[in-house]
């Protein structure tokens, strides 16, 4: 088994697709905790959708994905977690309107103007990213630490601003912090997260990297701080194992690393219940 | 100068009034209770005082040198509170953040403020206890540590004992009591005027316009005060 996996890692695109599934597990995490607290579980979901959407338009028109893409979920994600607690549809509702209906017209325009001869395979990969970890190029893997970097800095600069928003958003206006201001910045960076994420392990993959490691690490840890860094482990643990168990068995990568994440889940509550009992 | 001074102010939402004609000041020292029914307005006033809307019409001005933005709040719990992972020490800390400015840690002498407030209000010893696995008064103690840290001069609670058992309010309201006697003004938002009458110095009572202000001793003699305890049973 260990001469598989050393024969395997002699490949530059499997290194790759470690260090890219490791950092965007590491970000995801970070990201969730927040998310999953502020019941914001579906966000990922729902701007995968967006970006697939916009990804779909930037096609049929010619455009590089990106440009298009990145924008357009920002806007949507400021939007869904920004401004929403003024507006008359709610949370959940706003969600899920904006993540169907994103995908619907996304995969209508790509069957009407078709540019490939195989439309449901692009959009089943885009999805579910079935094979687009393996096929990073350098540039991705740079991206990917650039955006660590940034993501892992943004948390320890406002990490306890983050708090007090997640917490206990009225209090933390009422004596004068910029809620308005980190809600949005919240989102800015969740968007960028699951828009490059998306490209790189699809759409699947990104939202459940969110939600999983979070709840597990809730249902254990009883403080802020060790529910965001064991999250962060159990993450990036999950990632690795995910990766090597595909590697081995041959297994979807993206779908191999949320099973481990979901057995994570289930281990991690048994152990909240007993410790509890005890 | 008093400490807030309110004069003809009219508040509501999207600028359809629902409480008007508020003319009333605050002074350092003082315990005001703002009593009426739902719907009344006491919210709505109590979110202009902290800056989260705006008045419609009239002046609120700030004296003593009290920003807004240092006013103690102890809000209404919210459905995300209460399966929320913080610690104890953790939440009430994070009252400091209005002292930090753009700093992204605390100060030590933030710490050990916060540290004095939990002693104060006796949850140090609970300082690194899961706060969604405390009793009702020991949480509204911690939010009420955290409002302590937040400011200096006043602090503003909005039903602190919605939800409690008698014994507990009873203990919640003589440590606000408590506080006010050290010297940081009380602005108390309630339905219970029993309390409002035994504890506050002074009393609003509004129902979309002020229909009584004044001190405790003269609301007791009052019409209003007459009408709304006598047959008590509007209130409850």
């Amino acid at each position: 088994m260990i001469e598989t996996l050393t024969s395997y890692f002699s490949y530059t695109f499997v290194k790759y697709a470690l260090i890219a599934g490791v950092l965007i597990a590491l970000c995801a995490a970070l990201l969730g905790v927040s998310l999953v607290l502020k019941r914001y579980s579906m966000i990922g979901d729902g701007l995968s959708h967006v970006a697939f959407g916009a990804i779909a338009v930037a096609t049929v028109c010619g455009a590089a994905p990106m440009t298009v893409a990145l924008p357009i979920t920002i806007v949507a994600a400021i939007i869904l977690l920004g401004i929403n607690s003024s507006k008359k549809i709610k949370g959940d509702a706003a969600i899920a309107m904006i993540s169907v209906g994103a995908l619907a017209l996304g995969y209508l325009l790509l069957n009407i103007f078709s540019a490939s001869s195989n439309v449901s395979g692009d959009v089943c990969t885009t999805l579910f990213g079935s094979t687009s970890i393996l096929t990073l190029s350098q540039t991705d893997v740079i991206l990917c630490l650039a955006l660590t970097a940034v993501v892992i800095l943004v948390f320890v600069l406002f990490y306890h601003k983050i708090f007090a928003v997640t917490f206990d958003e009225n209090f933390a206006s009422a004596t004068g912090t910029n809620t308005k201001a980190y809600n949005i910045m919240i989102a800015v960076v969740t968007a960028v997260v699951i828009v490059l994420a998306m490209n790189l392990v699809g759409a699947l993959l990104i939202s459940a990297l969110i939600i999983f490691p979070a709840l597990s690490a809730m249902r254990i840890f009883k403080n802020f701080f060790s529910v965001i860094i064991s999250s962060a482990i159990i993450s990036v643990f999950c990632a690795v194992a995910g990766i090597f168990i595909a590697i081995i068995y041959s297994t979807p990568v993206g779908s191999t690393i949320v099973a481990a994440d979901i057995a994570m889940f289930i281990l991690c509550s048994l152990i909240g219940k007993i410790t509890k009992r005890a | 100068m008093a400490l807030i001074n309110i004069s003809d102010v009219a508040l509501g939402y999207e600028g359809k009034p629902i409480v008007t004609e508020l003319n009333f000041s605050v002074n350092k020292g003082d315990y005001l209770c703002i009593v009426g029914e739902n719907g009344s307005g006491k919210s709505t006033l109590m979110k202009t005082l902290l800056g989260q809307k705006h008045v419609i019409s009239g002046k609120i001005e700030f004296g003593e040198g009290l920003k807004q933005t240092e006013i103690g709040y102890l809000p209404q719990q919210t459905e995300v509170q209460r399966d929320f992972p913080a610690s104890v020490k953790e939440i009430v800390l994070s009252g400091c953040l209005n002292g930090c400015g753009l700093k992204p840690f605390y100060s030590k002498s933030q710490k050990t403020a916060a540290f004095r407030n939990m002693e104060k209000l006796g949850i140090a010893d609970l300082a690194n206890k899961c706060y969604r696995e405390l009793s009702g008064g020991q949480q509204q103690r911690v939010l009420l540590a955290r409002a302590l840290c937040a400011t200096k001069k006043l602090i503003i609670l909005d039903e602190p004992v919605a939800g409690l058992d008698p014994v507990v309010t009873q203990n919640l309201y003589k440590l606000i009591k408590e506080i006010n006697n050290e010297g940081i003004t009380v602005i108390m938002v309630s339905h219970d005027i029993d309390a409002a009458v035994e504890y506050a110095s002074h009393i609003l009572h509004i129902c979309h316009k002020p229909l009584f202000f004044g001190t405790k001793e003269e609301y007791v003699n009052s019409d209003v005060c007459c009408l709304f305890t006598s047959n008590g049973g509007d209130e409850k």
